[in-house]
């Protein structure tokens, strides 16, 4: 089993690839933003799904990593791959900062504080004060990299390419840190903290780390989407952001490392098709479709992947389950 | 002693959950703590297990004060615990439950995690060693992939366990695991727990209301009454301790059937 999922991980990589030969323009700018924002809703899904910690803002430490990027390329001539690493960590920073106090509140209080913050940091960006970095309202202008020396690419399609490498790298960061001891620890914390603790687990600790790592992982998505579009401005920050992120969980699956990329080329590709049934009533349609993907798929695309999956492979007859009264038939008490 | 109990006594607001209770339990002892309901069992349980903090009193455990100590530290210590009513992660499989149990073995963080740096994959090598050990144990092989949430009760109650069972303890706190069980899971339960004593060579405290179980498998019994200490020795004594059966049969406003 480990071995064919290998194999189509192999599989959806390379067409990946290949795509960047097929498509260019405007298509490519559009997947490369659907990897930016798997990787935004990755992390987002490490500390709402994961942990079960409700973040309505996590669209603010994206602009956090926008800004970083920016910064550092337009006043300190840091080239673009450079910015990552350091968006990371300041990213990090921020959220375990933030989370330390944030987290003490739990459920829907956590939601309202991380709300706060992504409503409070537009209007930040554009203070004054900070203009000298932020370039206020204006927002900053990048330039677009070039595919290195040597290579014949497009610069759209080196910056796809470079997006997905550092897609993919971090896709399997997550899943290698979810699937051992402290992703364990992670999802036990959001099934039943009290016996989380009694096993061990430091929660404060661990909650407070997974939305460190959670802000990394949005925070460099946020660079990379700054890269990808060459501006930022406070303006495309909004709250909205934080809620798109946040309808992408839920539309790709909450819990799944690759529903993260089925609900990123939902937020990406369906606000489009909404416009192009209807200009003047885009938002409607985009609203209907929704809910009927809420109705139609609840458990998200992920959920449904693994039902269609399960349907194809033959299953094992249902186990019989020897327990300390007989033989039952699996799963009926 | 492995864990010495000194005149731990809990308030909360005026009412007196346990009035200076002492009592020990020795290396692979069985203690049974037993009382009518309101007793104040469960409150001491929970002093034990850090989930109250005792308004007064001392709980040792190893050398190591537990009065204070944080609750996810217990585990290092060497105290394990099931639940009164099932603390599993409904979610995770049976394999993945129990290895959270493990929890406190590992050293490797996020980043190791993250990285599979070879310190993270030696631990993750010796908890499934572990992990088969008690899958074995407690017959879980077969529904080690499982949901827990999919399987019966009784299962679920291994399951819960084989969770503490991992984690290596030197005294195990088991909450009412007869709670939910039908006759003969009780009789099952009986032979697990001192299989469990003999095998692994641990202590276990028992705090149940089925009498007939903590008579069969405890070296000792403890009853308390009130938040108070009535009767603490062998099975037969405590059993025929006058203040018991008053407790649990005799008349007076107090009377409580077992």
């Amino acid at each position: 089993m480990a071995g064919t999922r290998m194999l189509a991980i192999m599989a959806g990589l390379a067409c990946a690839v290949a795509i960047a030969f097929a498509l260019s323009g405007y298509h490519l700018f559009q997947l490369t933003m659907v990897v930016t924002y798997a990787i935004a809703i990755l992390g987002l899904n490490i500390v709402t799904g994961y942990n079960g910690q409700i973040s309505l803002g996590h669209g603010a430490f994206y602009a956090i990593g926008a800004y970083v990027t920016a910064i550092l390329m337009s006043n300190y001539d840091v080239p673009y791959w450079a910015t990552l690493p350091v968006s990371a960590l300041i990213c990090a920073a921020f959220g375990f900062a933030f989370g330390l106090p944030a987290l003490r509140l739990g459920g829907l209080y956590l939601a309202l504080t991380t709300f706060a913050l992504a409503v409070a940091l537009p209007q930040l960006l554009k203070y004054p004060a900070l203009e000298p970095w932020t370039g206020g309202v204006q927002g900053i202008v990048i330039s677009k990299p070039e595919a290195p020396l040597g290579l014949r690419l497009s610069g759209d399609q080196w910056l796809y390419l470079f997006t997905l490498a550092v897609g993919a790298v971090m896709f399997l960061l997550a899943a290698n840190l979810l699937s051992g001891r402290i992703g364990r620890a992670i999802r036990a914390v959001r099934d039943n903290p009290i016996a989380a603790e009694a096993m061990g687990v430091d929660l404060a600790l661990l909650k407070t780390r997974a939305f460190a790592v959670s802000a990394l992982y949005t925070g460099v998505a946020g660079s990379l989407g700054a890269i990808a579009v060459q501006f930022v401005a406070p303006d495309s920050f909004s709250v909205f952001l934080s809620i798109t992120l946040f309808v992408g969980l839920v539309v790709g699956g909450v819990a799944s490392i690759s529903g993260a990329i089925f609900g990123a080329a939902f937020i990406v590709f369906v606000p489009n098709l909404a416009e192009q049934v209807s200009k003047a009533a885009a938002g409607a349609v985009y609203g209907v479709i929704l809910i009927g993907f809420l109705y139609f798929i609840p458990s998200g695309f992920a959920g449904m992947a693994r039902r269609i999956l399960q349907r194809m492979i033959p299953q094992r007859p249902a186990m019989l389950v020897r327990t300390e009264v007989g033989v039952r038939e699996n799963g009926h008490a | 002693m492995l864990l010495e109990i000194r005149d731990v006594a809990m308030r909360f607001g005026g009412v007196v959950a346990l009035a200076g209770v002492s009592f020990d339990v020795g290396r692979r002892e069985i203690c049974g703590l037993i009382g009518p309901n309101g007793s104040g069992k469960t409150t001491l349980f929970n002093c034990i297990s850090g989930i109250y903090r005792s308004t007064a009193g001392s709980i040792r455990f190893d050398g190591h004060l537990l009065t204070g100590a944080k609750r996810h530290r217990m585990i290092g210590y060497g105290i394990g615990r099931t639940f009164q009513n099932l603390a599993l992660f409904r979610t995770m499989s049976v394999r993945e439950n129990i290895l959270v149990g493990a929890h406190h073995f590992g050293r490797a963080g996020f980043i190791a995690s993250a990285l599979r740096a070879p310190g993270a994959r030696a631990e993750e090598t010796s908890a499934r060693q572990r992990l088969s050990t008690v899958l074995d144990m407690l017959e879980l092989g077969a529904v080690a992939e499982h949901l827990v949430a999919s399987l019966p009760f009784a299962t679920q109650k291994r399951v819960e366990l084989a969770r503490a069972l991992i984690s290596s303890p030197q005294l195990l706190l088991m909450d009412e695991p007869a709670g939910g069980l039908n006759h003969s899971e009780v009789d099952q339960l009986a032979d697990l727990i001192r299989a469990i004593r003999d095998r692994m060579a641990i202590s276990i405290l028992l705090v149940e209301h089925h009498m007939n179980l903590v008579m069969r498998v405890s070296d000792r019994v403890v009853a308390l009454e009130f938040g108070s200490k009535i009767a603490d020795g062998s099975p037969a004594t405590v059993q025929s301790d006058p203040e018991v059966i008053r407790a649990y049969l005799g008349g007076g406003v107090h009377a409580q059937a077992a």
